[in-house]
């Protein structure tokens, strides 16, 4: 059996301020594996946030132990985080976050520049990943030229580009209309009939109920993990 | 991230926003271009003096009667009349006394009002020896200089400095035609070479008659054997600090003083030079200072807007680093950024300061000698402003917590 791409085991953050303590996660115990397309779901200040950029290196746990990829990330510093989510976390962000002076291209290879590869190999995976989301042909644009759908796509590729173990995408269809929510979703599904981990965090249930599983955070606590909400009916928002 | 990343991302940076980059830049500039300016009026002041002091003469040195003392005050002679007379510059002049005198000319002047016809002029009349010719190193470019049997027989002969002989003849040739001093009639035997670098019109606006003439015809006096100046000209400039002893301590020991009460100075090209520049030297500092302060707030500007500029590009710090930036990466892109900024400056400065440097002396009396050595220094230094005030705006933004700055809306 493989390794799980996630291991959480009864993971806790607290944030202090001043005296005041507060419990954003109190005991999360999640394993996803290789190839899943897990959503994270719940409603605002239930700490799906706070559990997101554990998921994403962005914040380290106060106790418990998690593991992305078979790697310990619990105790890393700061440098190791930021190559642990260099090499293995794909971000799709609500805000699509694309560098308005650059091309999408551009955009798409900035993770490489931080990996350290060289120019003309990081275009060509840029162009590669462009192609994967289906705008190869915009490689030139920069994101004002573009639609919200095609910015998201853009994003998309970017997350792709270093081949992450994680694709962590965090509210990706909030600002998009309908139509290119759909084609958004369709995406991630899509990549992950490629084989690619997918954990999409929402609060909207249809959006949850596209992915293979669901997993309800409310007060900081996994509320259910049942398997396979497949067709789920969206009695769980 | 490798240098050439690093260098494209700071560029692709500042051109994305033009204003403000430009604004950035304009206080370095403004402060590099005044230390350009500070530094070119200093040396064309100092070049401009020293033109003037290498036109009296090489390897000069004058006497003049009278000393100055500590405190400031000069020591006249008795009835403050020169204390210096022909009878020294003679003993000056003896290959025994002082061999490393190789000439030397006494000079009486006063100002003087010379006529041709109508046309009056008033010019500095010197009195001199043919020798003045040697010590002063000026040509004669029309006529000849005076002569041993002019100042034998007193003759009633002149040579006239360029521009004098433009304003009594108005252009036309001067040698042979006789101006008038005091109901004297002149000759005016030749004219001067013009000192084209001078403009000090003392240089080119004078008239000289042999000193006889100028004691016994001319001037008079009671004291017809006392001179104004003494000429005294080294027979090398390594010879010149011997001449200056020989001279000190012949005319100390010919008016019976000691050098601390000496009733006579001699000064070289050198301590003349001193005196002249240390005016400007004030100047200098006091210009250098204010670019210097001008540099320092154009700095804590580029600090300033370095810091507006982390604060507006969190979300890109976020990202950036929630793509695998280090801590380093940022601070690194900030503070080449903020290098980049400074060079420009730098660069854009140091261009307006020779524009500057050409077109001043247009527009006021001055010259302006811009040295390629403080023009790098100059970009050097905005580099140096650019790196030291964007070390606080870059470690802020290194500091930042990716998911503070990606929350950021």
């Amino acid at each position: 059996m493989s390794t799980p791409v996630l291991e959480l085991v009864d993971v806790g953050k607290t944030y202090r301020s001043g005296a005041l303590e507060v419990d954003a996660l109190r005991g999360v115990s999640l394993t996803i594996d290789r190839g899943e397309f897990v959503a994270i779901s719940g409603p605002s200040g239930s700490g799906k946030s706070t559990l997101m950029h554990i998921l994403g290196c962005l914040d380290v746990p106060t106790s418990g132990t998690f593991h992305l990829a078979g790697e310990d990330v619990s105790a890393l510093g700061e440098d190791q985080l930021a190559d642990v989510r260099n090499r293995h976390i794909g971000f799709v962000f609500q805000q699509f976050n694309l560098l308005p002076y650059l091309t999408a291209w551009r955009n798409v290879e900035l993770p490489l520049v931080y990996a350290g590869i060289d120019r003309t190999e990081r275009r060509r995976r840029a162009l590669l990943a462009l192609d994967q989301v289906g705008l190869a042909d915009r490689a030139d644009h920069k994101p004002g030229e573009l639609s919200g759908g095609q910015q998201q796509r853009v994003a998309v590729a970017r997350a792709l580009v270093t081949e992450p173990a994680l694709i962590l995408a965090d509210e990706p269809t909030g600002n998009l209309d309908s139509a290119s929510t759909q084609d958004v979703l369709d995406l991630f599904d899509e990549l992950n009939g490629r084989g690619r981990t997918v954990v999409l965090i929402t609060h909207e249930p249809d959006v949850a109920a596209r992915a293979g599983r669901t997993v309800q955070i409310r007060d900081g606590s996994v509320w259910t993990a049942e398997p396979a909400l497949a067709g789920g009916s969206g009695v769980v928002g | 991230m490798n240098g050439r990343d690093l260098f494209r991302t700071a560029v692709e940076a500042i051109r994305s926003h033009r204003l403000r980059s430009a604004l950035t830049m304009l206080g370095i500039l403004i402060g590099i271009t005044a230390v350009i300016l500070t530094v070119g009026l200093g040396n064309g002041a100092k070049a401009e003096v020293r033109d003037q002091i290498d036109e009296l003469g090489t390897n000069l040195l004058v006497v003049s009667p009278g000393s100055t003392t500590d405190t400031s005050g000069v020591r006249g002679g008795f009835g403050s009349s020169s204390t210096l007379t022909t009878a020294d510059a003679e003993a000056l002049a003896s290959d025994d006394v002082a061999p490393d005198i190789a000439a030397v000319a006494a000079t009486g002047t006063t100002s003087a009002s010379l006529a041709n016809g109508d046309t009056n002029w008033t010019t500095t009349l010197t009195g001199t020896t043919p020798s003045w010719q040697e010590v002063r190193s000026r040509e004669v470019t029309s006529g000849r200089f005076l002569d041993q049997e002019d100042v034998d027989t007193a003759a009633a002969v002149v040579v006239l400095g360029p521009d004098t002989a433009d304003e009594l003849f108005g252009g036309g040739s001067a040698v042979g035609r006789e101006v008038t001093f005091d109901g004297t009639t002149l000759e005016v035997v030749g004219v001067l070479e013009a000192l084209s670098s001078s403009e000090d019109t003392t240089y080119n606006d004078l008239a000289i008659v042999p000193s006889t003439t100028y004691a016994e015809r001319l001037v008079g006096g009671t004291e017809r054997a006392s001179v104004s100046a003494i000429y005294v000209k080294a027979t090398s400039d390594t010879t010149l600090s011997a001449a200056h002893q020989e001279a000190t301590t012949t005319l100390a020991n010919r008016h019976g003083t000691t050098l601390a009460d000496a009733d006579f100075t001699i000064a070289t090209q050198e301590s003349i030079l001193t005196a002249a520049t240390s005016v400007d030297q004030t100047m200098t500092v006091m210009l250098g200072g204010i670019a210097v302060i001008s540099l320092l707030v154009g700095g804590i500007g580029v600090m300033n807007i370095m810091l507006v500029s982390v604060a507006e590009r969190v979300r890109e710090i976020g990202l950036r680093k929630a793509l695998g930036a280090r801590p380093r990466s940022i601070r690194l892109q900030f503070l080449v950024e903020a290098s980049v900024l400074g060079f420009l400056g730098g660069v854009v400065g140091v261009a307006l300061g020779v524009v500057g440097a050409v077109a001043l002396p247009r527009f006021a009396d001055a010259r302006v000698v811009v040295s390629p050595t403080a023009s790098l220094a100059a970009i050097a230094m905005a580099i140096g402003i650019g790196v030291v005030f964007g070390v606080y705006p870059a470690s802020r933004a290194a500091r930042l917590a990716p998911i503070d700055a990606l929350r950021n809306e």
